[in-house]
């Protein structure tokens, strides 16, 4: 075109002309930008849409689909006759996410202008923030009211990361005074995570908060936990669920039923009123445990989503340590309840027959060092069922002597002594067994013979749970058989109520001589009926064999006299008593310690006879306030 | 057919370009479609982008209808009113969104800076018409003052976005009026070495919005996630789509703004490359058809005007299909005639109304 142009010229049209042929180049050269720059944005969606399709849809289906695990119901735990001691229940929880949150404070704050947040929530909150240190979320306040949950939802725009969610939560109606049998459970701490992983079991526990922390609760955490089932739905953004494409659904955990009697337990627990100790009643003929209380207990409903700080501390520092299973891993002296275990040692040893006789002047001389009895001026002339219904200590100081350390370490290894039971709950303590040899590793000392002499009365060393003791006294009730403490009777099937009995298992049977047995046995029962304990058990309509005894707290110098009311109380001694009932045919074996509560017929016995009477009777106590008895002068 | 009839039709398409008219209507068509989608059937934003529309081509066919002389005389004092009104906005303006970009006048609010996306290019392609025969270096500085000043005042309330289209804008026109090259690659440099202290002045948020383009994945949560998901939806739409109203990332809410800014994401994901390559087709057929009104174009303003208008529109489109498919930072530009909002659509067929006036005004100076 210029070129045909610039045959006319004129120097005006010429310049525009120029201008002109400027201009459409540079619209030219725009032109080739756009021409350019689409280019590269077809480009770019080849590349996202075909190369890198597959990639980039797998993400969104990602995005789209979530897998949720759907969690099962744990199982209940139920006593023989059914007692619900541990079910969940269902309700709304304010849950919060607090890694989508920046000012935490600020935020629940603001919630607690919408339904109610106490400073007990808040302390609870922290507590479990500092503890989970984990994804996922955390419940600010449980147990929401119809209310507040409709007051929530309108403004829960206003709280991105908080919600409502329909929680399970456990619940144990008996409170307390099955806290150390039942046990609790808690949230899962990073500690339990490893472990599940390490086990493999982290998968089932996808969606899970809790695990059972102690008792029972966490001895059978797979039984009762379940398969955690599988839900595939589609979410949004928000991480709301919009549909449900598949589910597996979840196997609910399997129930607990009890060998135990909550209402014996009940009885028994109220029996000790306001003093501390221990019981396990044990059904001789199988090991099943009817009765395991440790008092004092804790709500353990505490517990379940997160204990607050100050009832922490509270329940921590307690001097009365309520967190103490005292049953299982509280160890005691025996005192005197072991001088029947002694007499049986002397009869399968042959030092002693049941007619020999001793005089007890009152004490017992050894190396110049005098041991006293703790009747003064001794019972005189005593043989082996005097010796047990009437609690020389003389007698036993001197067959003591006469058997020597390792012969009694020996024999009473058999009955359990000084050894875990195998009891179907963790945490038992071993208690001390005294021997030469334990000596020599526990402290690299060779053991004094003088030592010896306490031993035979349950003093010195010795050292067992309220457990072995249920578990001795249940030997000689039913002629010598170990079985395994046995707190769970059957495993039930959530879904069909069928029950898996668990078996009695048999440890060992000793071999102990019947008439020897009997010579024992019948002086037990001379205990009950005129010796130590025969204010307790008057008028009883059953026969029943029992042995007091009294732990000392503190030693006592030489030539010192024990003054009750002159020592402090978490000093004075423990009140002791094991028994069996009825005495031909024992249906029930027990072991009680109630501490600080001095002889063992003064407290121990009367508790026990409350729950013998209960138990073969069906007699509920009166509840009075303190069973003041002081029938015997010897615990 | 009855005379009135004939001489309403008249009337109607006396101004009006067919071609270019046939295209803004198509791409209309795929607005309504894609909208009626990523609203999740909302009835109500549906309805009222339809209103948007009929406004629009209103304006388009008032502007259509207004010879290029009036434009020309009204350049100037449109020019010094929105400067007037942008520098009011710094002083007294409202505050939404951590920007101040509104003017409340009493009876309704205005944001300036969108005003002045067609009052910028105006009042260049005015200046320099009127100085036509005496260009001079002098004559450029002038321009890229007119252009600097309200730029910065808009870059300032914060508006990335607004500001980037209007530099653009103004470029076009100097560009087109014959810039020299030297100064180009001079200024271009410049700016290069001038971008460490650019980048000191940055707001923070923008700052990160450039950081994240080079790695969306560094900040997943915050300002990369936009970009992630708009990724992912556009990428997971492969050759065909997954079919209008399937697409799981636009109704399930992982795409962000997906009605507004992100609504390519959402045409992407259904209708996949082959939708994709037809909408950059039509994009390109308004741009080409564009250009040839440019092209011949009668006079300097009306050249430079078009063509500032055409390249804007292209930036518009490359700029929001670029931040959306992750290879420019997320600026707030609307994609044009498929996002939801009156006001861009209004300002993109005003300048598609001006485009064809100058068109069919041409004759009307040339004699």
């Amino acid at each position: 075109m210029p070129s045909e142009l610039s045959i006319n010229p004129g120097i005006e049209l010429r310049n525009a002309e120029l201008e002109l042929h400027h201009f459409q180049m540079r619209l030219a050269i725009a032109a080739g930008f756009v021409l350019l720059a689409f280019l590269l944005l077809a480009g770019r969606f080849f590349y996202l849409q075909v190369v890198r399709h597959g990639e980039l849809y797998t993400l969104a289906e990602a995005n789209r689909i979530a897998i949720v695990p759907v969690v099962p119901n744990r199982g209940v735990i139920v006593d023989r006759n059914g007692v619900l001691l541990a079910h969940d229940y269902s309700a709304y929880t304010l849950e919060v996410q607090p890694d989508r949150i920046a000012n935490l404070e600020r935020v629940i704050d603001e919630l607690a202008t919408v339904v109610e947040i106490t400073p007990r929530d808040r302390r609870r909150f922290r507590r479990l923030l500092e503890e989970s240190k984990s994804i996922g979320t955390l419940p600010i306040r449980t147990r929401l009211s119809d209310e507040e949950i409709a007051r929530f939802a309108a403004v829960r725009y206003r709280f991105p990361g908080v919600e409502i969610n329909a929680r399970l939560f456990r619940q144990y109606p008996q409170g307390e005074m099955f806290s150390h049998v039942v046990g609790h459970i808690g949230r899962i701490n990073q500690r339990e995570v490893e472990r599940l992983q390490a086990n493999g079991l982290w998968a089932n526990y996808r969606g899970t908060d809790y695990i059972g922390k102690t008792g029972l609760e966490h001895q059978y955490e797979s039984t009762l936990h379940g398969t955690t089932g599988v839900e595939e739905v589609e979410v949004d953004s928000g991480g709301r669920p919009v549909r449900t494409l598949s589910r597996t659904p979840p196997v609910s955990g399997n129930n607990l039923v009890l060998n135990l009697d909550a209402r014996l337990q009940e009885v028994a627990y109220e029996a000790f009123s306001e003093n501390r100790g221990a019981l396990v009643a044990i059904d001789p003929a199988t090991g099943g445990i009817l009765a395991f209380v440790s008092k004092p207990g804790f709500d353990p409903n505490l517990f379940v989503d997160g204990i607050d700080s100050q009832n922490w501390n509270e329940l921590n520092t307690s001097p009365e340590k309520p967190l103490v299973n005292r049953a299982l891993s509280g160890t005691y002296p025996p005192g005197s309840t072991f001088k029947p275990y002694m007499a049986l040692a002397a009869l399968a040893y042959g030092k002693r027959t049941p007619q020999q006789t001793i005089n007890d002047p009152g004490y017992f001389m050894f190396g110049g060092h005098q041991f006293r009895d703790s009747h003064a001026g001794g019972h005189g002339i005593v043989d082996m069922h005097k010796s047990i219904v009437k609690s020389s200590d003389t007698y036993y100081y001197m067959l003591a002597n006469d058997l020597g350390i390792d012969a009694i370490a020996r024999f009473m290894a058999q009955f359990g002594f000084g050894a875990p039971t195998g009891i179907d709950l963790a945490g038992e303590a071993t208690g001390i067994l005294p021997s030469q040899e334990w000596k020599m590793r526990r402290f690299n000392q060779k053991w004094y013979a003088g030592e010896t002499i306490s031993i035979g009365i349950g003093q010195g060393y010795n050292a067992y749970t309220p457990l072995q003791l249920a578990q001795a006294v249940a030997m000689l009730a039913n002629g010598g058989t170990a079985y395994r403490p046995q707190l769970v009777s059957a495993v039930e099937d959530h879904r069909t109520r069928d029950r898996a009995p668990v078996e009695p298992h048999q440890l060992r049977t000793l071999n102990l001589k019947r008439e020897h047995l009997a010579v024992v046995r019948d002086a037990l029962v001379g205990v009950n009926k005129e010796g130590t304990a025969a204010r307790s058990f008057a008028n009883a309509p059953y026969a029943s064999a029992g042995k007091t005894g009294t732990a000392q707290v503190i030693g006592i110098k030489q030539g010192e006299k024990y003054v009750e009311s002159r020592v402090q109380e978490e000093l004075r001694d423990h009140s002791l008593f094991i028994a069996y009932a009825p005495a031909e045919n024992p249906r029930i074996a027990l072991a009680v310690i109630v501490e600080n509560a001095g002889f063992g017929a003064r407290a121990a016995a009367p508790l026990a006879r409350k729950v013998i009477d209960y138990y073969l009777l069906g007699k509920v106590p009166a509840r009075e306030r303190r069973a003041g008895n002081d029938d015997a002068s010897s615990g | 057919m009855h005379p009135a009839v004939r001489r309403l039709e008249r009337f109607l398409t006396r101004n009006i370009d067919g071609t270019l008219l046939g295209i803004v209507l198509a791409l209309l068509a795929v607005g309504v479609v894609v909208l009626v989608s990523a609203s999740n059937l909302n009835a109500a934003r549906v309805t009222g982008q339809l209103a948007n529309m009929l406004i629009a081509l209103a304006v388009l066919w008032l502007f259509a209808n207004i010879p290029p002389h009036y434009l020309m005389r009204l350049a100037l004092p449109l020019y010094v009113v929105g400067l007037c009104l942008l520098v009011a906005v710094a002083l007294f303006g409202e505050v939404a969104h951590g920007a101040r970009r509104w003017l409340d006048l009493g009876v309704t609010r205005i944001q300036p800076s969108e005003f002045m996306k067609i009052a910028v290019p105006l009042a260049l392609a005015w200046y320099f018409d009127r100085h036509e025969k005496t260009l001079r270096l002098y004559n450029y500085g002038v321009a890229v003052a007119m252009l600097l000043i309200p730029v910065a005042l808009i870059a300032r309330q914060p508006d990335l976005g607004t500001a980037v289209l209007i530099t653009a804008a103004g470029f076009f026109v100097l560009f087109l009026a014959g810039l020299s090259w030297r100064i180009i690659a001079a200024v271009g440099i410049a700016c290069a070495a001038a971008l460490p202290f650019v980048w000191s002045a940055l707001r923070d948020y923008q700052r990160q919005r450039i950081l994240t383009l080079f790695d969306p994945s560094q900040d997943p949560l915050g300002t990369g996630y936009h970009t992630i998901q708009s990724m992912i939806a556009v990428g997971s739409g492969g050759w065909f789509g997954k079919g209008w109203l399937n697409g799981s990332q636009t109704h399930l809410d992982f795409i962000p703004e997906r009605t507004t800014d992100f609504v390519f994401a959402v045409f992407a994901e259904e209708f996949g490359l082959l939708g994709c390559l037809v909408l950059l087709g039509l994009f390109l057929a308004a741009i080409s058809r564009s250009m040839l009104i440019t092209a011949n174009a009668p006079t300097l303003f009306a050249r430079l005007l078009c063509g500032a208008i055409t390249l804007t529109f292209f930036t518009y489109a490359f700029v929001n299909m670029g931040m959306v498919s992750g290879i420019l930072p997320v600026v707030g530009v609307p994609l044009p005639f498929l996002s939801y909002g009156g006001t861009a659509l209004v300002s993109i067929c005003l300048g598609f109304g001006i485009l064809m006036s100058i068109n069919s005004h041409k004759k009307l100076v040339q004699t």
